[in-house]
């Protein structure tokens, strides 16, 4: 197992926000976390990461617990996280995101390095210099994908990659997602778009209210409308 | 025409020190959000530790060597700071954190003195640039000139630390998005380590190079420090070209204000410095930022108004402490007096930081200006006492008025380092205009008439007064413009979009706060006889601080405990130790770490925590939770 999530329950301040999460991760496996806003999705990758202060469960990463670890240490020890809100450094150009995000190779898993980072999203190698400020949003969510592989993670976990995107950009978002794959990261992907998860992912959870209330292929979510109607479509 | 020349070179000279020092304020409050009051006292500390290796080592090499010896070793005093106290309160609110740094400031003064001794040292010249350099008959010192070239060189050193390398860019990540730097495998804290290390260093560096054209002395820290703020209120927190040109304006200011104004030369760079908030709030340079974060409460206990048994039971403790003139001596009831005016005092600095969110670091110019008030009107319009203290408080109104109106349209700490400059302002008018203010040796004289004038007369005025004044802060508190205050204080954006005018609100309780210190001022200059420029200093503003924290800041009748029991451990303290300061800094360190909710805060929620364990209160949330 890749990463492995047991009772994990977390807390902002006194609201109790996720109850006995469970979720596993295979080596190579692309994963989707499905849920309506609010659910607790972002809830659930920042626990894993270690934003979140008040975090109890067992959380395994590569056979290790990081259940306690602080946030630099479980992401250099390979898995990456890329926030929702794209949360890219403003002031810095492209090539100084990817810098600040740069880490050592780490045997095992994938390499990445600028060059084959342009060559997986053409567009930031046409605006090296330009400040993060003032790119679009596409661009964006290109780069703190980027910025995140820069790191050699072996594992990402990949919150709402496609809100707020233009279709064509969603396009290039899933085929960024299957090289990405194909080079040998495993992913966890959050959505609330049952259509994009279906084109990437193999397996799939549904959180709602802080809970996982469904687990299972993509094939059998398409076997339970009902489940997929209660818990997914708006 | 040379002349002026020569002042306006003296100025950008003056500005390479000013420059070190506010550039790394700057860069650590950008990583750390800290306003490091005690970068002043590293200044300090700079300048000693320079000064003894100095005229320890001889020769060039000796000298400069002695020079960056003394800025790395004061760096790594940061280190020390950093990881011992500093890392247990990054995420405590910036009110504790400016207060902590400040109790490190307290603590070096003594330490200096201790170490060096209490007079003023006159370091060696610098080998190389002893001589002056002839300017069509005017002399300018070599050393100005190496002055005047190193600042632009520091400016382009940090430029390229800042752009051209990996700990640079991580820096000004870290600036913009802390949590997201971590998330990226960057751990935080010793980043942070390196950023104060690289900001102690330069503000020790500006000390060391001070040595030549100044002599070192223990008070050049607190000097500094409010230029620092001025500056980089000015320049913009942050902003390393901004710390750089504000620096340049604000030693210019200084340099040609001497001439314009001989005796209030401040007032110029003042004038300067609200032109340049009502135009850029956040300073030339500087980001505008979103509103401040408001540290989510360290109590989630509410405010309600007292109880009728608790209104019954403040009565009787009042009727009790009004007998204190039955049972003590004159001397406890002059130490009775002056605990009931600083109750005053520090109710009225509670009112503007815990119900206004406006942490003042510069209150006690308001308190001085009622004493000064009572002073004028005494002594030069010989008007009677009772008049006196009715009209002397008007002075900090006014006070409160004029600088309020510019305060108020910043938060956080922008606003704690600009009340703390407009304080030093009022303070060094106080202090440099002798034909009104008598200067530093003050206006005497001032006794109360014949009706107040028994230490027991006027114990009961003071604490009759006190009564009042909290009684009327209390009553403000919960009346609807209390509430739109603390709407304003909890969320400005809010607040605002259901209609209420907050910095008008804000501007108001500045004044109503400006107001009630001046009362306390009042009656301290009619206990003292006489007002000093001390009245209105910066360690009384402080000291209001300690006694709102030590009682609790998130309480409502906090201040009011704070200020008896800090007034009665300072009066106790000053008797016992020569150095009280040192002392006073450990205590307020310990609290900021180790009691951050005060007094009033501890007892509070134990009782909370015993009427939530009382079954009723159990049931009663039980049902709170079911109808959520």
């Amino acid at each position: 197992m890749k990463l492995s999530v047991s009772n994990l329950n977390s807390h902002y301040g006194p609201a109790h926000i996720l109850f006995d999460i469970g979720l596993e991760v295979g080596e190579g496996e692309v994963v989707a976390l499905l849920g309506r806003n609010g659910a607790g999705k972002s809830t659930t990758f920042r626990s894993i990461v270690g934003l979140v202060a008040l975090r109890e469960g067992q959380i395994l990463f590569e056979g290790k617990d990081i259940s306690t670890a602080p946030t630099h240490e479980i992401v250099r020890a390979g898995l990456g996280y890329v926030p929702e809100e794209r949360r890219i450094f403003t002031d810095l150009t492209v090539e100084e995101n990817l810098e600040v995000g740069r880490q050592k190779p780490r045997p095992g898993s994938p390499q990445w390095t600028r060059e084959k980072l342009y060559k997986l999203f053409p567009n930031l190698g046409e605006m090296k210099n330009r400040p993060g400020g003032r790119m679009s949003g596409g661009e964006q969510q290109m780069l703190t994908i980027a910025r995140t592989l820069m790191g050699n993670p072996s594992l990402v976990l990949l919150d709402e990659p496609s809100e707020g995107l233009s279709p064509k950009i969603v396009e290039q978002m899933v085929d960024a997602i299957l090289t990405m794959k194909k080079e040998g990261v495993s992913l966890v992907v959050s959505e609330q778009n049952l259509h994009f998860a279906r084109l990437i992912s193999d397996r799939a959870y549904i959180i709602e209210r802080g809970r996982i209330c469904f687990a299972g292929t993509m094939a059998e979510l398409d076997a339970r409308p009902d489940i997929r109607d209660a818990h997914l479509s708006i | 025409m040379a002349f002026y020349f020569v002042q306006f070179l003296t100025g950008l000279a003056s500005a390479a020190s000013l420059f070190l020092v506010a550039s790394g304020l700057s860069i650590i409050f950008g990583v750390t959000r800290i306003v490091n009051f005690a970068h002043g006292a590293f200044y300090m500390l700079g300048a000693y530790i320079a000064f003894s290796l100095t005229e320890r080592l001889s020769g060039a090499l000796g000298f400069w060597g002695g020079i960056v010896v003394a800025a790395l070793a004061v760096a790594v005093i940061g280190v020390i700071v950093e990881i011992v106290l500093l890392r247990r309160i990054y995420h405590a609110p910036e009110l504790f954190q400016l207060l902590a740094t400040f109790g490190l400031t307290l603590m070096v003064e003594d330490l200096v003195v201790l170490i060096w001794g209490p007079d003023d040292l006159v370091g060696r010249r610098a080998p190389g640039f002893k001589g002056a350099v002839d300017f069509f008959g005017q002399n300018i010192p070599s050393y100005d000139l190496f002055l005047i070239v190193l600042g632009p060189v520091v400016l382009g050193a940090l430029w390229l630390l800042f752009q051209r390398t990996r700990w640079g860019i991580l820096v000004r990540a870290a600036t913009q998005d802390r949590d997201m730097v971590a998330a990226l495998g960057v751990n935080q804290k010793w980043l942070f380590t390196s950023v104060f290390a690289v900001g102690v260093f330069l503000a020790a560096l500006g000390g060391a190079l001070q040595i030549p054209r100044d002599a070192v002395h223990h008070a050049m820290d607190l000097r500094i420090i409010v230029e620092v703020f001025v500056v980089v209120v000015i320049g913009g927190l942050g902003s390393i070209l901004g710390a750089f040109v504000a620096a340049v304006l604000v030693s210019e200011l200084n340099a040609f204000g001497i001439l314009i104004f001989p005796t209030i030369s401040l007032i110029l760079v003042f004038l300067v410095m609200a032109v340049v908030l009502v135009i850029r709030p956040w300073g030339l340079f500087g980001k505008k930022e979103a509103p401040a974060r408001r540290t989510p409460g360290l109590t989630v206990i509410p405010w309600r108004p007292l109880t009728s048994v608790e209104r019954l039971a403040s009565v009787v403790a009042l009727a009790l402490v009004a007998m204190l003139p039955f049972i003590a001596g004159n001397y406890a009831l002059t130490v009775g007096a002056e605990i009931a005016i600083f109750v005053i005092f520090a109710a009225s600095l509670h009112f503007l930081m815990a119900v206004g969110g406006l942490a003042s670091f510069g209150h006690a110019a308001y308190f001085g200006l009622g004493a000064y008030g009572v002073a004028f009107l005494a002594k030069m319009a010989g008007l009677p006492m009772i008049v006196c203290i009715l009209l002397g408080p008007l002075l900090g109104a006014l006070g409160a008025a004029v600088f309020g109106a510019f305060a108020v349209q910043l938060s956080g700490v922008y606003f704690a380092m600009l009340t703390l400059a407009f304080a030093q302002i009022v303070w060094s008018i106080a202090f440099q205009w002798v034909a009104v203010t008598g200067g530093d040796n003050g206006i005497l004289g001032l006794w109360p008439e014949k009706w107040a004038a028994s230490p027991s007369h006027f114990y009961w005025l003071a604490l009759g007064v006190s009564a009042f004044v909290v009684s009327v802060l209390r009553l403000i508190t919960f009346s609807p413009f209390g509430y739109a205050l603390r709407g304003m204080r909890d969320s400005p954006l809010r607040s605002e979009s259901i209609g209420i005018n907050g910095k008008r609100i804000q501007w108001t309780a500045f004044i109503i706060a400006g107001t009630t210190a001046g009362i306390g001022g009042a009656l301290f200059a009619y206990l003292k006889g006489s007002v000093f420029p001390d009245n209105m200093g910066i360690s009384l503003s402080v000291d209001a601080l300690v006694m709102v924290l030590l009682g609790g800041v998130e309480t409502v009748p906090g201040a009011i405990f704070g200020a008896i029991v800090y007034k009665a451990l300072n009066i106790w303290l000053v008797s016992q130790t020569d150095w009280s300061k040192l002392v006073l800094g450990i205590f307020i360190v310990l609290i900021v770490v180790v009691f951050p909710k005060g007094i009033v805060g501890v007892v509070e929620s134990v009782m909370q925590r015993r009427r939530a364990a009382a079954p009723k209160a159990a049931a009663l949330s039980a049902k709170m939770e079911g109808a959520q």
